[in-house]
């Protein structure tokens, strides 16, 4: 190979090799980007993780709009997750609490975490939950049950073609772990106070 | 069955070879398998390349007849049902990364040196690893049908939470594999757009360069692009099974949807990579047996071009069903129906360099011809999927199976057997038995309709993919694709064959083994000595 040659397929393999290397960390890039995405766009029925606030308590009285509850609970779990009732009928930016049970079923000790949808994905940026189970891992003694509230609100921009709402809930065993606080015992004791 | 090439003198190698005391590059040239272990030479890797191609098909091939026989006739006969998803899994796997791609990488490394006159690859020893990966990944991959919980089960797409969560213990063992297969493409596709653009003879401009070049220059870029997302994914996926983390995993605050989009902005222009080189191959042998020019080449080059870059924006059309929003679901539905634009235009270059041609039916022709036909059937089928409505009813069905068969098997497979049938004459210096070559291609043709035509039947009528067992009323379908599938496969025996009568002896063939060929391939002696263009051609002189 002449040498002008072999100095171009050098430049050449030294770029390639620096397009591989950005591909490689462009998908892990895509990972966290994603979520913004997801965050941004909330097309992925993905619902904030932490609490928020109360935007406005006009109530719009002229609109119903039908929320729906779903619990699953996924394999490896012992646990039920119940709610007080499946469907409520509410008005946009009217203030919501429901009652949602976790049981643990088996003998010993777990951890769980509830992991929030909303369908359709349109109404995820719509939802502003106030205080939600699904912010916290929950841990239960065996056969223990525990009592805690979803305080929600819709607000009233949700769009006017949607009459319907749903929330999912899917259960997902967690790894035992002694770091984590007790939160749902927290919230427990200050169930009356919400 | 390897094309012998003779060792000779470095001033018989080629007839542009005219520096008085020629180098001999080789003083230790290595002999028997180290001649085979160690070597550098573009063309003997190519053989490599190819050999190992052609028996990985037959290993896949075995597999999809396993497959084929189960689903023969309707209840559960030869396999279990946890055996039957290995072999689909494998059968894909091998197919796509053992079979279609080294194929068409060995095809690369016997002919761009030589259709751009270049003497090798510009990285002869990176040359020699890439090829010997392969053997060491596909080994590993194999194996884990052999460990205890068995192979892949999850499809060749192995979609997260099945094969992480859910996946048997070789699962590592597969991303291993993988990995190893990656690094194998990638380290390819470098040495491929180092020689592309370097290499070239003097006077090759980058719009002189023959179709097969200019394809596999794309395929290389994309390649380069979207292996390193599959080593991500697949790293990811590791990570998951092994440290605990949760990429895909909805319990630890990951997204199992995220795995498929992953996936699949590798996964669609992966399927290109499969295609783009058949697209080269076919616009060499047509012009040659219409003995007209190419019609339209500039832009069968810009639509390689936008084909490769519409790959990267279609990529949620396999993604339909998970709950897309309506926007999306649009956005990749008109995206992908523009790439029928660029792909029509192909279609309608070649047929337009049919037209008022001098048009001989030699094998190679037949092969590029059937791929015209049955690869735009494919293609139309892959037009009724990208509707977002209608895939809701397609997906997951046997019409899915039907429509990328079609595109691969008389598609991309077509197209390697046609190259093969032109260039063999260029390798072997014998022109291979046209009789048993016509047989071969018949007997193709007829195997792959049978086959898979009567898929997109039991799709539509609601036959899913991926299930041993199934209802009654597709029984006959199944029936007449099986009987298809042992036709072709054995039919592929007498590919065998004639290859290896050919590489022994035959009709003598010419340095312009075919009247119409332009290329510079056709101006070195068949069979081609193991050195040319050690001084470059002088490109100009010869084409125009």
């Amino acid at each position: 190979m002449r040498s002008h040659q072999a100095e171009g397929v050098r430049k050449t393999v030294t770029k390639t090799i620096f397009a591989l290397m950005g591909m490689f960390a462009f998908a892990f890039a895509l990972v966290p980007l994603y979520d913004v995405f997801c965050e941004v766009t909330g097309i992925n029925g993905k619902v904030s993780t932490s609490a928020q606030q109360v935007l406005s308590n006009e109530v719009n009285r002229d609109r119903y709009v039908t929320v729906q509850f779903i619990t699953r609970t996924s394999a490896g779990l012992p646990w039920r997750l119940g709610v007080e009732t499946r469907q409520v009928q509410i008005h946009p930016g009217q203030m919501t609490e429901v009652d949602f049970t976790f049981s643990n079923r088996s003998q010993s000790a777990s951890w769980g975490r509830a992991v929030p949808s909303v369908s359709p994905s349109t109404a995820s940026a719509h939802v502003r939950k106030v205080s939600c189970f699904c912010f916290q891992e929950q841990r239960l003694d065996a056969n223990e049950n525990l009592t805690i509230p979803l305080v929600f609100q819709l607000d009233n921009t949700l769009p006017e073609d949607i009459a319907t709402v749903t929330l999912v809930y899917t259960l997902y065993p967690l790894e035992e772990s002694n770091e984590r606080p007790i939160v749902a015992r927290h919230m427990n004791n200050k169930n009356g106070e919400i | 069955m390897a094309p012998r090439i003779p060792l000779q003198s470095p001033l018989q190698h080629s007839d542009t070879v005219a520096t008085a005391g020629g180098v001999d590059h080789h003083p230790s040239q290595p002999t028997g398998w180290r001649r085979w272990l160690l070597t550098t030479n573009h063309k003997e890797i190519g053989t490599l390349y190819l050999i190992f191609s052609l028996s990985m098909f037959f290993v896949g091939g075995i597999f999809a007849l396993v497959v084929r026989a189960e689903l023969f006739q309707p209840g559960l006969q030869l396999v279990e049902p946890e055996f039957f998803n290995q072999m689909t899994t494998m059968h894909g796997l091998i197919m796509v990364f053992a079979a279609v791609m080294p194929a068409f990488t060995g095809l690369a490394n016997w002919m761009i040196p030589l259709q751009i006159g270049a003497p090798d690859m510009a990285l002869p020893r990176l040359n020699n690893f890439s090829f010997w990966l392969l053997p060491v990944a596909f080994t590993l991959l194999l194996s884990t049908l052999l460990m205890p919980g068995g192979g892949p089960n999850f499809g060749w797409t192995f979609y997260a939470p099945l094969s992480t969560t859910y996946a048997p213990a070789s699962t590592t063992f597969f991303i291993l594999a993988l990995h190893i297969a990656g690094i194998s493409s990638i380290l390819g596709a470098i040495n491929i757009i180092a020689t592309i653009l370097n290499m070239r003879a003097p006077g090759m401009r980058l719009m002189d360069m023959p179709l097969f070049v200019w394809t596999w220059l794309i395929t290389a870029f994309l390649l380069i692009a979207v292996m390193p997302v599959l080593a991500g994914v697949i790293t990811m996926m590791l990570m998951d099974i092994n440290f605990g983390t949760s990429f895909f995993d909805a319990g630890g605050g990951g997204d199992p949807v995220l795995f498929q989009h992953l996936f699949w902005f590798f996964g669609h222009p992966e399927v290109y990579i499969m295609i783009l080189p058949a697209f080269g191959i076919v616009s060499a042998i047509i012009p040659t047996f219409a003995r007209k020019p190419l019609f339209g080449y500039a832009s069968m080059v810009y639509a390689t071009a936008a084909i490769a870059l519409l790959s990267f924006l279609v990529w949620a059309h396999h993604m339909f069903v998970v709950g897309l929003p309506l926007v999306a679901e649009l956005f990749f539905m008109y995206s992908t129906m523009l790439i029928a634009v660029p792909t029509g235009v192909k279609v309608f270059n070649w047929v337009t360099t049919l037209f008022r041609g001098s048009i001989s039916f030699e094998s190679p022709m037949l092969f590029a011809l059937a791929f015209v036909v049955l690869f735009t059937i494919g293609g139309f089928s892959g037009l009724m999927l990208a509707i977002a409505p209608a895939d809701f009813q397609y997906h997951d069905t046997y019409f899915v199976v039907a429509h990328f068969h079609y595109v691969l098997v008389p598609g991309a497979i077509f197209a390697i057997m046609a190259g093969v049938y032109y260039w063999l004459p260029k390798w072997t210096g014998h022109y291979p038995n046209e009789t048993l070559a016509k047989w071969h291609f018949w007997f193709s043709v007829i195997g792959v309709n049978l086959t898979f035509f009567p898929m997109h039947f039991a799709g539509l009528a609601g036959m899913p993919r991926r299930i041993p067992d199934y209802a009654l009323q597709f029984a006959d379908f199944n029936l007449v694709s099986s009987i298809g599938a042992f036709f072709f496969g054995a039919s592929q025996l007498l590919f065998v064959l004639v290859i290896i009568l050919c590489v022994r002896g035959g009709k003598p063939a010419p340095a312009k083994a075919w009247e119409g060929a332009v290329d510079l391939e056709w101006t070195v002696p068949s069979p081609a000595p193991l050195h040319t263009f050690e001084t470059p051609p002088v490109f100009r002189q010869i084409e125009k």
